[in-house]
């Protein structure tokens, strides 16, 4: 399963963490009131690195965590933590030439995925140029915060950024705790409980895809979606970076389905598929289209792919 | 004749000592002690609200915090390398300048763990970066490097330290074949944590700005201008209030090789600032932001040129001979470099690295209220040491403050 999708070099982590815990627990007993220390509190601050933890102590931090949410957003909550499918490798398409600038991928991106409503987080940027601009790869005269009453705009374009799923990922190398990864279908994963909120990653991502809750994330309960994937759209913390990950909840499944952006696209501008598949709509558009990669020159090797068909 | 209790008489004895002063120093306590309570208040908030209370944003997500820790970095590293012209030239007060040198480097980074902590998201998840009982991403992560170089500069430092400190207080005299060694692992390890720091940046080929060889050797200029500077000022100060001896010529001599590394920062910054203009390619931008403003937007610009006009006027008073012997244009320089060095070497080097942002937006970015109340607090706290331990340590180096010993150990 997905505790053996990357080497990790720790060992031996029963022993020591059991040993940190006892210790702590020392500790924690002189400061806490008995009263108000609650058990799940210990247990999510001892809560070990994905990868480390058995099937059952997986099941146990689900378990924990349902309970938590349920209570915050009073809705029963299923977090699955599907791992990736085999001989799957995700790879998103994007047409600029039909791209109108909508935005209800944005939107639709929020709502599937739980996103902060206030303090706002977006995962998916649309920049708007004027033609003729520089663009591809100098954003300076792009616009993010276009706003006219209709799209598109008489002589504009627009191009939607969101993770691109590099299959060299900068921001997987620079953390310091090893909170994130590049799982084996490609998707570059956060474990929102080991993150502890450095930024590092935010500095090295080249594409403005990776997000930090400033502020604790607000969505009203009416506007919660329960189906969640551990590392996808369950709601997150205050202090934790969070991005992109293809809708892992939906993408996973089997039969899976196609992430929020691309089901709502009203232009069909977005396509989405397994890259080892050769009969894939993603892989006719590679062979077939002039595609390009934002920022090839920084060797990222991106998993998602520009191209025009028109 | 061992006393069970001697250890914590001679505390007693110690307390005395730091608690005994006149009505400046007792001043100057009362006054770190307001700043100290006024970060912790800061802190308190942000802790409670989230970084939302920083103005920090996606667009720009370091600020004031990293830009202090990265100039405290400086700080640590060359107070210690100040050992290597002391012992090249021959300087009688060497062994003065290796102890207040290794403690004003315990001081700094204490502050740089300080701001470092300020700056993460989950405080209480810090353990998860360390090694064997976290998942420390080494040697991938420059930041896993740093935990590892600063906390072990710490580590030697402290040793050090403790072991001058350990030996005069019991009125023995320490021993140099000891303290060597300890000396000599110090001087490269000062260079390794200030490279390190600038690799941290320098590794992101997202940020033009920081992804340029001459960051690291920038860095080191930069910091063997402003750490000598600082302790410059600290040596007058010590000299001052205790019976420690420090002859002018040490620190004439001091001057004058901080013109030298001076010199060699302007030159490189020259080398920079020739090579981003003269090509005028689209990584231009941040340097186009930090000395003439970028689509209106120059919230540093003024910052930046008096940075370098500080950093100018400061070489030439050191530069002749006339100006750095006389005390006031002397101290006056110190100060411009060490506040030229904290605006290049802090927000200037950290802010452009994200404006403009990597979709091209420009966040303006200036620290807010709780930054700034966060960094007085730690600035505080970092003085408050600083003073506490000299007060400590200079009696005990003098011969006015001497512990009993328990009785456990050998005699010699």
């Amino acid at each position: 399963m997905l505790k053996k999708t990357g080497k990790h070099p720790l060992y031996k982590s029963v022993d020591r963490r059991s040993f940190l815990k006892g210790t702590a627990f020392g500790l924690a007993s002189l400061a806490i009131p008995f009263g108000t220390s609650d058990a799940s509190v210990w247990d999510a601050f001892f809560q070990k690195h994905f990868r480390e933890m058995d099937d059952d102590e997986i099941k146990s931090v689900i378990k924990r965590m349902e309970k938590e949410y349920a209570d915050e957003y009073k809705t029963d909550f299923k977090i699955k933590t599907t791992g990736p499918l085999p001989g799957v490798k995700f790879g998103y398409g994007l047409d600029l030439s039909l791209c109108i600038g909508c935005r209800r991928c944005v939107y639709a991106c929020v709502k599937e995925n739980n996103q902060s409503r206030d303090p706002q987080i977006h995962w998916i940027t649309v920049l708007q140029f004027k033609n003729g601009e520089r663009w591809v790869n100098v954003f300076e005269e792009a616009d993010r915060y276009y706003n006219p009453q209709e799209v598109p705009e008489e002589g504009h374009f627009y191009m939607p950024v969101q993770c691109q799923q590099c299959e060299n990922p900068p921001c997987v190398k620079v953390c310091p705790t090893q909170a994130t990864w590049k799982e084996r279908d490609g998707i570059v994963v956060i474990d929102y409980n080991w993150c502890i909120g450095c930024r590092y990653c935010m500095a090295a991502c080249p594409y403005g895809a990776r997000h930090f809750n400033w502020g604790k994330p607000h969505i009203d309960k009416s506007e919660i979606n329960p189906d969640v994937h551990y590392f996808g759209n369950r709601p997150r913390y205050k202090g934790v970076v969070e991005k992109c990950t293809f809708c892992i909840q939906r993408t996973r499944e089997n039969p899976g389905r196609y992430p929020a952006c691309v089901e709502i696209c009203p232009v069909g501008a977005r396509k989405f598929g397994n890259l080892l598949d050769p009969e894939s709509e993603i892989r006719y558009c590679i062979e077939n289209k002039r595609v390009f990669r934002l920022k090839e020159d920084l060797n990222t090797s991106p998993k998602f792919y520009y191209f025009f068909s028109i | 004749m061992s006393d069970l209790f001697q250890p914590a008489k001679n505390l007693f004895t110690a307390m005395k000592f730091v608690a005994k002063g006149g009505k400046w120093y007792y001043g100057w306590l009362a006054l770190l002690s307001l700043f100290i309570f006024i970060g912790a208040i800061s802190y308190i908030k942000q802790l409670d609200k989230g970084m939302i209370l920083t103005a920090m944003r996606d667009q720009v997500s370091w600020g004031f915090y990293i830009s202090n820790f990265t100039f405290l970095v400086g700080v640590a590293a060359a107070a210690v390398l100040l050992v290597v012209p002391a012992y090249l030239y021959n300087f009688k007060p060497i062994k003065e300048i290796v102890l207040l040198g290794e403690i004003l480097a315990i001081t700094a980074i204490i502050m740089c763990l300080m701001f470092v902590i300020s700056d993460l998201g989950r405080p209480e998840r810090g353990w998860h970066i360390l090694p064997l009982i976290g998942a420390m991403h080494f040697p991938a992560s420059l930041l896993a490097w740093d935990v590892l170089v600063l906390n072990g500069y710490l580590a030697i430092n402290c040793i050090a330290v403790f072991y001058v400190l350990y030996r005069l207080s019991l009125g023995k005299e320490y021993k140099m074949s000891v303290l060597w060694p300890i000396i000599i692992l110090s001087i490269p390890w000062a260079i390794s944590i200030h490279t390190v720091t600038a690799f941290l940046y320098n590794g992101l080929s997202a940020r033009p700005f920081w992804n340029a060889s001459i960051l690291a050797p920038r860095f080191i200029a930069s910091a063997l201008c402003s750490g000598p500077a600082l302790m410059l000022l600290i040596f007058q100060i010590v000299r001052r209030v205790s019976k420690m001896e420090i002859s002018n010529t040490a620190i004439f001599k001091i001057a004058e090789l901080i013109a030298y590394t001076m010199g060699l920062n302007l030159f490189l910054f020259a080398a920079e600032f020739f090579k981003e203009f003269y090509s005028g390619s689209v990584h231009l931008a941040p340097m186009q932001y930090l000395y003439f403003g970028l689509h209106g937007h120059s919230n540093l610009v003024i910052w930046m040129w008096l940075a370098f006009i500080f950093n100018l006027t400061a070489f030439f008073i050191f530069l002749r001979p006339k100006t750095r012997e006389n005390f006031f244009t002397l101290n006056l320089a110190c100060v411009l470099i060490i506040t030229g060095v904290y605006i290049e070497k802090g927000m200037g080097l950290i802010v452009p690295g994200f404006i403009p942002d990597v979709l091209g937006e420009i966040y303006e970015y200036g620290p807010s209220l709780i930054e700034k109340g966060v960094a007085l607090g730690i600035w505080a706290a970092g003085a408050l040491f600083f003073t506490l331990f000299l007060k400590f340590a200079l009696p005990v180096y003098t011969g006015e403050l001497r512990f009993k010993s328990s009785g456990f150990e050998r005699k010699e």
